[in-house]
Parts: structure tokens; C-alpha cells; sequence
């Protein structure tokens, strides 16, 4: 009884640090910052997609940002001037989420019998696909628009007045982004502890004694990857009308590989250590752009590094330093800690 | 501003003869070149994942800081009165050098303290290592375009009428010998031997006398001198070179890698030439094979096609042994 | 569960009760500023500060600020009070993402106008977030046509956009160049794709052919394939629309394959690289760009001595047209007789300003009228001017010097 009341109390208190953490953010540092949560809410979302397929089933994926895309253009298709479709919100969410899943299933799968870097680099190949497509895809029909993105998009939000005093849309997105990042929270940690998780544990730590066990291989990645490319899809929704604009250029490459650094260094597999991952990586940059110039001026008089190249520079140390360091990543899972320090420790023994 | 003079070169303009049989040698020669830079760079890729069975994603920018020393080089050496020829060999062992110290430093700092870690620790570092070298080469070189002084005769030759340089037949000639080198080494010397055994079971070659450290770390300078080569080769051919060059061109030989088996040396030079050759028919014929629908811009999409479309009944590439599956 | 969203709609309930009395000094900002002191005119001003573009970057907030210095210095009274402009410049660094988000700074700190962005790339979403807060926005240097196509009442632009340009392209390959059969290579980026289908429509217009469309990518070096394909073609021009990290090495495999085609690109190829890069397959080749070169400007040379002394720096690229974005904002706020944005917005339509670039006046959609372009041939290791298209204030106003313009402030008289 006792630890169901500090539950609750725990609870209470996280939901009341995140209701008013936009306020606190936008008094002290203005909205611009506020945006930039919303983007770092985004990022938690996709990050957790994606921990789906690397961090529980153990599949490399280096083209999940395909699926952030395809939600985001559905999003842009329907509710923008480009077609003249103006569609509500939680109609277009939803269709983004199971397009962007059959979209995981077709990327799974010809890659069923595909291990690890031989998987790698098809999921590389899908993702690139997916982006020249919505690069090529302006002739002979003019679907996307092609290389000039669509603009125009329906925003997520309009400012609206309450007793007289008026909410500035971002907030509201805020909440709507958290709203939908706690229930992709409470969906993967129920996914964790569901017969489908374990079976994608055990497909991730040997396949072959999983089929073994009974478990249907195929069904079980084909699942992974279907239900983290759904995230990734409503994600992409959300981008869509947050921004209201999309462009191929948002979905290269590097996106995908920025995604699975939060995974990786925040702690595969773990649900707060990929929201660390997520919120470090997003945040983390912004501020250091913001000091890196007047700090090198204030100190040496004149700038001698690009601050946009010392943080590139400082990003690749940290990868480096966070790896050699931790290399279960800042937060690691507990089940994924004791096997490693178990495995360190038989190494350990036998040299 | 007249505008007569301006119309006289047109008219003068003799027609070449072209014919699509000229169109395809050319457009072979066109892949071969683009195959054997590659197959060059992915010799680096598979002879790292053969014996540590670790993606170097890093190895991309080992070929593109090999090519910025030896422009430096070339650039230093540029007033005095040496042959071209000489200068670009000079410019090659110094990038050769410079490499092979960069390689053995990354296995040390970002490769060998993780060698236990779970499979993707070191994958991210190696971007880490990958995303530090490009901004300590720009840094370094700047971030403009630096044109290659052509050192090497730019001389064409005719086959039926198309051309080819000997940059180019250089660059072929490089891949099939980088590759036969490699086979000799790698089957029939005591090191090659010694890499096969940590390869397999690096507990078992350690028992056996092998010093697996010493042997990675070797492989690494070996991978490492192929990536200046290729650099030096590849900036020769193109005559630029940036910092940026690593990035994509350490992608597509990835790929080819993949295509042919990685880990297999044969493999990785047949996945490069197939991989060049694919994207310059891909580039040369997909718009007429699908009337004009498909264009050029395809041309990815079509090499990733063939990549996924092999991967589903090969799934361990054109040449790769069937892999045991390891837990 | 159900306690948890009861406690988080009462605690967001709360958290807006007790934040929201700071909320309402937002839309009134600058109603309170007393009668008397100084006018104060807010501008932001967006351009890549950091990354690969930053010189260019800076070099438009070197022409804004340049104004900014030359406004304050002259002393103009409006209604009594002394015009004084701020300058607050922000780092977008060309990325999409971040331009909303500076953007969203702007709207922020209350700013009157924008003077920015400079890439394509971030205009387009920022001039969302401009025309969601009715904010102005005066852009020097983007030239994506969908800018000022999407009926934004706050989108302008001082610089000739790629529709313009594309299009003098195509009428001097067909025209001047007289060519019959012409090839058609992009890189399949906003610009590059954008610029080509103007220069193709207008090719075609003046009798041209298209023998061969094909397209590369912007990180693309090798362009054997394409170029082999074209050459069956016989063309007697290739454009190319993308950037000259590709155009150089195109350039030199064209001559490596044989290609006797000349190479023609938009601004994007027009650069002292292209020529480095592209050693001596450069000679021949064509370019263009967007208004009439610097020295030419009406207020041209003395813009170049001033920012040379000022910066001792020669200008990259849009410092003059960065310089003539403010002084059409300022002029803007001289006739209004106030720093509203509202009351800006309304002046802008209606300008009539002889600037250093050019005459500057908007047509409906607030794209710069009568829009000059250049052509250049690379003769000697030297872009050399072929011919100036469009702009007819270039020649007229080149006699008169940048002072003698009744409007223009004072300050250009050094």
C-alpha cells in the first residue's frame, strides 16, 4: 500500500514537472526553447521506435529515419494545400502510424535471413531508397513535390485564448507531444515485459535457440520492425505539421545514424537511458552552440574553431569517450549489464 | 555585346561518330574505373570485418586524409623541378605513411578497448572517429574544393572510339594487383596464416603462439596503406578532392563489400566492379528500358535493388561462406 | 491511471493560472514606448554563421549591419524622433530545422522586420512562422521562386529569383548561343531542378530541342555515365543546374570523354572555384547571375570602398543586396511614419527605391521587378561579362551616383 502511495505520488510529480517545465523554459528563456523541447519530445519518440528493432530484437537498422519520412509526407499529403486536403489530425496519425508499418514490414521482409551487418547496410539501402524516391518523385506525376518539399502544411495547433489570456501554440504542442511520447512510453514498457518482448530477447541473444523454443522467427522480427517503423511514422506526422514543411533533405542519412546514437549511447534497450540518449543528443548541441562562440570570443579575444565544427569534433569524442567508457551507454538496461559484466568477467578469466 | 561571333563555334562542330556500340564500351570503361575504385576501397572494409568481424566505418576518411597528404605533398614538391611521376609516387608514400600511423592509432584509441563490448559499441565509434577526422581535415585543409595537379599523362586512348585514360587503366591495374596481393598474403605467408587462425578463434591463436593484438593491429596498417593508395588513385582520377570525399565513397564500397561477401578478398573486388558497373549501365540505359519513366536519378535505387534482390538468395553476399550462426 | 491525467490536466491547469499574467505583455510590446526618446526599429537578420557557408553568411550581416551604422549615423527624425535601428543577427546555419527556430526567436524578442534568410532552404519554412505573426520579411539573397509564390502578404525578396534566371538561361542558350540540340543535367536539389525546368520551358520556347535530361545528386563527383549518354545525343549546349563542386569535375570529364557541347550553368557554377577547380577545361564554358556585377551597381563602387574600409574584407556575394533589404525596410518605416509592423508591411508594396543593387520596386507578389541577370564567359582563367539581361535602372542609374537619389539617407556620402 505504502509504495503504491509513493508510486502514485512519484507520478504526480513527474506529470507536474512536465506540466509546467514549458512554462518554466519559455518565461526564463523564451519560446524558441520551447521548440526546441518539442523537438527533443520528437526525438524521444523516434528513439524509442527505433530501440524497438535495435535495442530489443538486437536488428541493425541504419535506415529507420525512412519511416520518420513516410510519416511525415502522409502528413503533408493530406493536410496541405498540395492536393488541397485539409484533414484532421487524429485521422491522419493513425494512417501514418499503419502505413509506416507495412513499410517496416516490406523493409523486413526480404532481410529475414540477414544478420547483423548484412542487414545494416540493406536497411541503409531502404532508407536511401525511400528519400530519392520523395526526391523523384515530382515527374511525370508530381507526387511530393520532389527536391522542393511541400509547404503550406495545416499546423499541429493554433494559439488559442483561455479566460482572456492567450496560449501560444507551442505549448499546446508541447502537450500534445508529450501526450503521445508518455503513451509510446507506456506502450514499449508494456511491449518489454510482454510475451513479444521476451521472445524478441531471445531472438536478439541466440535466434537459433529461440526458434528452438518455439518462438516464430519471422512473425516476431517482422513485428519489430513493423511496430518501430509505426513510431517513427507517427513521429513523422508530428514533424510534418510542427514544422509545416517537409523536405527530402530532412531524411537523409545522417538522421538515421543521430537516431541510433541516442539508442546506443543513452543505453540499448533501456527505456529512460534512450530518453537520456535522446535528450542529451538534442539539447546538448543546442546549448553549446549557444556558448561555444561568445565563450572562445571572451577567452582568446576572437573565434578559432568554428563553433559548428568544434561541436561536430566534440559530438565524435564524446561518441568515442561515452563508448570506451561505458559501452553499454550512459544508462544501461539491467538485464544487458549483468550479461556484459558477465561475459567481461569470463573473458576476464580466461586470459 | 554582338551576338554574331558568338554562333561561329557551333558550325563548326564536327560530328563525332557515335554509335551505340561505342555508347556501351564506353559506358563499360565508365564502370570498370568507377568498380575499381570500389573494389580498392572495399579490399580496406573486408580485410578489417574478416578478421575482427568489425564494420570500420571510419575507413572512408583514412582514404580521404591519404588524399589530402599527398596533395599537400604534391603542392610542397610542386616548384621543384622533380618528375611528375616521381612527385606522385613521393605524394603516395608519404600518404601511405601517414595512413598506416592514423590506422594503427584508431584501432588503438577506438577499436581494441572495445573489443569485448557488445557488437554496436564500436560501430559507434567508429562513427566517432569518422566524424572527428572530417573536421580535423577541415581544420586542417579548409572546407573548399582543392583541384589535383594531373601528374600522371592524361593521355587517351581509343577503343572503337571510346576513351580511356591511363589514370584509369592505372586504377584497374591497382584493384586486380591490391587484390592478388592481398590472396598471396593472406593464404600463403606466416602472417596471413597467423590472420586466418585469429580470425577464426582468436582464443585458440593466442594458445598457439599467435600475438592477436600484433596481428589486428597489422591488418589495420595493411587496410590503412590500401586506403592512401586509393585515395591518391581516386583524387587522380576526378582531380579533386574535400574533405567531405570519404564519407560516401567508404558507403558505396561498404556496399560493395556487402555485395560480394564481406570478409572475402575476391568478393570485395567482384562487389566493387559489379557495383561500378551497375550504377554506370543503371545511369546509361534505365531511362531507355523503361521509356523514359526512370531516369538517371534512379540510379541508387537501382544499385540498392540489385544489393537487397542478391542479399535475398545470397544472403552472405556473391562469394561469402555460409556463416555458422554465431550467438 | 486515471489519477495521473486528472493530476496532470489540474497541474497544467495551475501552472497556466499562474503563469499566464506574463503572458499578455506579448502582443503590445511596443505600444507603452512613451512619445519622446529615440524610435527604435528592431530587425533580425538569418544567415548560416557557422558551417560550411559562414563566410557568406557573414558577409550578409556585414551588408545588413553596414546599413544598420549608416541609418543611425544620419540622424532621421520621424514625427520628432530619432530613427534608431538594431540589429539582431542570429545563426541558422542553413538548416531547415533551425531557421523555424530562429524564426520563432524573432517573433520572440518583438522584431519589426526580417531581413533574411540567406539560404533558399530556410526561407521557405521561416516565412511560415513571418506570415503566422505578420511579420515582414525582406529576403537579399534567396531565390527559390516558391518564396513569393505562396501569396505570404510578408514575403520579399531583392534579388532576381531562379524562375528569372532560368529563364534568361534558356533564351540565351537558344538565342545567343544559337543552339540547336542542348543537354539537361541536375543535381536534383530545390535549386538545381528548380533552375533547369525554367531553362528547359524557355529553351524549348525559342525553338531549342531537349536531346537528354538527366540528373546527378549534390555530393556526386563522378558523371562519366551521364555525360557518356549525353554525348550520343549530340548536344550543342549542356546545362547544368547544381552547384560548382560538381560542375568542375563535370566540366573536366567532358573534355576527358570528348565532349565538344559547351557547359552552361546558373550562378551556382559561377564561381572563382569552378574556375580553380576545373583548370583548363574551364575556357568556354558560360554562366550567369543574378543582378549586374558589383562594380556596375548604381551605388556599386562606393559600396566597395566602404565595406573594404569598414571590414577590410572583399564581399563575398550579398552585401549590397543585404544593405539595400534594410534601407527598403527603413524607407518603409520613414513613410509610415512608424516601426509597426503592421504599418511596414503596408508601405512595402509601394516601394520605389533607388538602392545600391538596383531600382528596387515588388511586383504583386513581392519578387523584385524588372530583375536583371548576367552572363559570363570564362575567357583566360577570368569570368568575363558576356551580357547584363533585364534591370534597365543598371545602365540609367549607373551614371547617377548612390547620393544623388532623393530617398536614400544621407549616410552614403561617406
Amino acid at each position: 500500500m505504502q509504495a503504491k502511495h509513493k508510486q502514485i505520488a512519484g507520478i504526480a510529480l513527474i506529470g507536474v514537472a512536465l506540466a509546467i517545465l514549458p512554462f518554466l523554459i519559455g518565461m526564463s528563456f523564451g519560446n524558441a526553447w520551447i521548440r526546441m523541447l518539442d523537438f527533443a519530445l520528437l526525438y524521444i519518440m523516434l528513439a524509442l521506435g527505433l530501440n524497438i528493432v535495435v535495442g530489443f530484437a538486437g536488428l541493425l537498422d541504419l535506415g529507420y529515419i525512412a519511416f520518420y519520412a513516410v510519416g511525415a509526407y502522409i502528413y503533408a499529403l493530406l493536410a496541405s494545400p498540395h492536393f488541397g486536403l485539409h484533414w484532421p489530425l487524429w485521422a491522419i496519425l493513425p494512417i501514418g502510424a499503419v502505413v509506416a508499418g507495412i513499410f517496416g514490414a516490406l523493409l523486413g521482409a526480404p532481410t529475414l535471413r540477414l544478420r547483423g551487418d548484412y542487414l545494416a547496410i540493406v536497411t541503409l539501402g531502404f532508407g536511401e531508397i525511400i528519400r530519392i524516391f520523395l526526391n523523384n518523385l515530382n515527374a511525370p506525376v508530381n507526387i511530393t513535390n520532389g527536391p522542393k518539399g511541400i509547404a503550406g502544411i495545416d499546423p499541429l495547433a493554433k494559439s488559442i485564448d483561455i479566460f482572456g489570456y492567450q496560449l501560444h501554440s507551442l505549448y499546446l504542442i508541447y502537450y500534445l507531444f508529450v501526450a503521445l511520447a508518455l503513451l509510446i512510453v507506456v506502450v514499449t514498457l508494456r511491449l518489454e515485459n510482454s510475451r513479444l518482448g521476451r521472445a524478441w530477447v531471445a531472438i536478439r541473444e541466440d535466434e537459433i535457440a529461440a526458434k528452438a523454443c518455439g518462438i516464430n522467427t519471422r512473425n516476431v522480427k517482422l513485428l519489430a520492425f513493423a511496430l518501430g517503423a509505426s513510431f517513427g511514422g507517427v513521429a513523422g506526422g508530428l514533424f510534418s505539421g510542427f514544422q509545416q514543411f517537409v523536405s527530402p533533405e530532412s531524411f537523409g542519412l545522417f538522421e538515421s545514424i543521430m537516431v541510433l546514437c541516442m539508442v546506443v549511447l543513452g543505453g540499448m534497450g533501456n527505456i529512460p537511458g534512450v530518453i537520456l540518449g535522446a535528450v542529451v543528443l538534442t539539447v546538448l548541441p543546442e546549448l553549446f552552440r549557444h556558448w561555444a562562440g561568445p565563450a572562445q570570443m571572451a577567452l582568446f579575444g576572437q573565434t578559432y574553431i568554428d563553433p559548428e565544427s568544434l561541436r561536430l569534433m566534440l559530438f565524435g569524442i564524446a561518441l568515442i569517450l561515452v563508448m570506451r567508457f561505458r559501452p553499454m551507454g550512459l544508462l544501461p538496461s539491467s538485464r544487458r549489464k549483468a550479461e556484459f559484466e558477465h561475459a567481461a568477467e569470463e573473458a576476464g578469466a580466461k586470459a | 555585346m554582338g551576338k554574331r561571333h558568338l554562333r561561329v563555334p557551333f558550325f563548326c562542330v564536327q560530328p563525332v561518330t557515335s554509335d551505340p556500340v561505342e555508347t556501351f564500351i564506353q559506358q563499360l570503361i565508365n564502370g570498370l574505373t568507377l568498380g575499381s575504385i570500389y573494389a580498392l576501397v572495399a579490399l580496406g572494409y573486408t580485410m578489417v570485418y574478416g578478421i575482427l568481424g568489425l564494420i570500420n566505418f571510419a575507413h572512408g576518411e583514412v582514404v580521404m586524409i591519404g588524399a589530402l597528404v599527398a596533395l599537400a605533398v604534391y603542392k610542397a614538391l610542386a616548384a621543384t623541378l622533380l618528375p611528375p611521376a616521381l612527385i606522385l609516387l613521393i605524394g603516395l608514400a608519404v600518404a601511405a605513411a601517414t595512413c598506416m600511423a592514423l590506422g594503427w592509432s584508431i584501432e588503438r584509441i577506438a577499436y581494441r578497448p572495445l573489443r569485448n563490448a557488445p557488437r554496436l559499441a564500436p560501430l559507434i565509434t567508429a562513427i566517432g572517429v569518422s566524424i572527428v577526422l572530417q573536421q580535423c581535415a577541415m581544420l586542417l585543409w579548409g572546407r573548399s574544393y582543392h583541384s589535383v595537379p594531373a601528374l600522371l599523362p592524361a593521355e587517351s586512348h581509343d577503343i572503337l572510339g571510346a576513351r580511356i585514360s591511363d589514370v584509369q587503366i592505372i586504377i584497374m591495374l591497382a584493384a586486380a594487383l591490391s587484390m592478388a596481393g592481398l590472396i598471396v598474403l593472406v593464404q600463403r605467408s606466416k602472417l596471413g596464416r597467423a590472420m586466418r587462425a585469429t580470425a577464426e578463434k582468436p582464443e585458440v591463436a593466442a594458445l598457439m603462439g599467435v600475438d592477436a593484438n600484433k596481428i589486428i593491429a597489422l591488418t589495420f596498417i595493411i587496410g590503412s596503406a590500401l586506403a592512401a593508395l586509393a585515395g591518391v588513385l581516386v583524387s587522380a582520377n576526378y582531380g579533386i578532392a574535400h574533405y567531405q570525399m570519404g564519407f560516401l565513397l567508404g558507403l558505396k564500397a561498404f556496399t560493395a563489400a556487402v555485395l560480394g561477401g564481406i570478409g572475402n578478398i575476391g568478393g570485395a573486388v567482384l562487389g566493387g566492379i559489379l557495383l561500378g558497373i551497375i550504377e554506370a549501365m543503371g545511369a546509361g540505359y534505365i531511362g531507355d528500358l523503361t521509356g523514359g519513366v526512370l531516369g538517371s536519378h534512379y540510379q541508387d535505387i537501382f544499385c540498392f535493388m540489385v544489393l537487397i534482390t542478391v542479399l535475398v538468395f545470397r544472403p552472405s553476399g556473391l562469394m561469402g561462406e555460409k556463416v555458422s550462426e554465431r550467438a | 491511471m486515471r489519477t495521473k491525467t486528472l493530476l496532470v490536466s489540474l497541474s497544467a491547469a495551475l501552472a497556466l493560472m499562474a503563469c499566464s499574467k506574463n503572458e499578455p505583455a506579448a502582443p503590445s510590446a511596443s505600444a507603452p514606448a512613451a512619445e519622446q526618446g529615440p524610435l527604435v526599429l528592431k530587425l533580425g537578420h538569418s544567415a548560416p554563421l557557422t558551417g560550411p557557408q559562414a563566410h557568406i553568411g557573414k558577409d550578409t550581416e556585414y551588408g545588413a549591419q553596414m546599413a544598420v551604422d549608416d541609418v543611425n549615423a544620419a540622424n532621421i527624425q520621424i514625427n520628432g524622433r530619432t530613427l534608431t535601428v538594431e540589429l539582431m543577427g542570429e545563426d541558422d546555419q542553413a538548416d531547415p530545422k533551425q531557421g523555424t527556430i530562429v524564426a520563432q526567436k524573432f517573433v520572440d524578442a518583438h522584431v519589426n522586420a526580417v531581413i533574411g534568410h540567406m539560404n533558399s532552404g530556410t526561407t521557405l519554412p521561416a516565412s511560415v512562422t513571418y506570415a503566422n505573426n505578420n511579420l515582414p520579411q525582406v529576403s537579399a539573397s534567396a531565390t527559390n521562386p516558391e518564396y513569393t509564390k505562396r501569396g505570404y502578404k510578408t514575403a520579399f525578396r531583392v534579388m532576381t529569383n531562379d524562375e528569372a534566371q532560368g529563364k534568361v538561361l534558356g533564351e540565351f542558350a537558344a538565342g545567343t548561343l544559337a543552339a540547336k540540340d542542348i543537354a539537361v543535367i541536375d543535381d536534383k536539389t530545390q535549386y538545381g531542378e528548380g533552375i533547369a525546368i525554367e531553362f528547359k520551358k524557355a529553351a524549348e520556347a525559342k525553338g531549342a530541342k531537349i536531346v537528354a535530361s538527366e540528373h546527378t545528386d549534390d555530393k556526386a563527383v563522378d558523371f562519366a555515365a551521364i555525360l557518356t549518354k549525353i554525348k550520343a545525343t549530340k548536344p550543342d549546349v549542356i546545362f547544368f543546374g547544381g552547384m560548382d563542386p560538381q560542375a568542375a569535375p563535370m566540366s573536366l570529364q567532358m573534355k576527358k570523354l570528348g565532349i565538344k557541347a559547351v557547359l552552361l550553368m546558373g550562378d551556382g557554377g559561377c564561381t572563382a572555384d569552378f574556375l580553380k577547380n576545373a583548370g583548363a577545361s574551364a575556357e568556354g564554358q558560360y554562366c550567369s547571375k543574378p543582378g549586374v556585377p558589383t562594380e556596375q551597381m548604381p551605388g556599386g563602387p562606393a559600396f566597395i570602398e566602404k565595406y573594404k574600409a569598414k571590414y577590410n574584407a572583399p564581399i563575398q556575394l550579398y552585401a549590397p543586396y543585404a544593405y539595400d533589404a534594410v534601407m527598403v525596410v527603413v524607407e518603409a518605416v520613414k513613410r509610415a511614419g512608424s516601426t509597426d509592423s503592421a504599418a511596414i508591411l503596408a508601405e512595402l508594396p509601394k516601394t520605389q527605391y533607388k538602392g545600391v543593387t538596383t531600382d528596387i520596386a515588388f511586383d504583386e507578389k513581392g519578387d523584385i521587378k524588372d530583375a536583371a541577370v548576367t552572363l559570363y564567359l570564362a575567357k583566360g582563367g577570368q569570368w568575363t561579362q558576356v551580357e547584363t539581361v533585364g534591370g534597365k535602372a543598371a545602365s540609367a542609374a549607373a551614371a547617377l551616383p548612390a547620393e544623388a537619389s532623393p530617398t536614400q539617407a544621407a549616410p552614403a556620402a561617406n
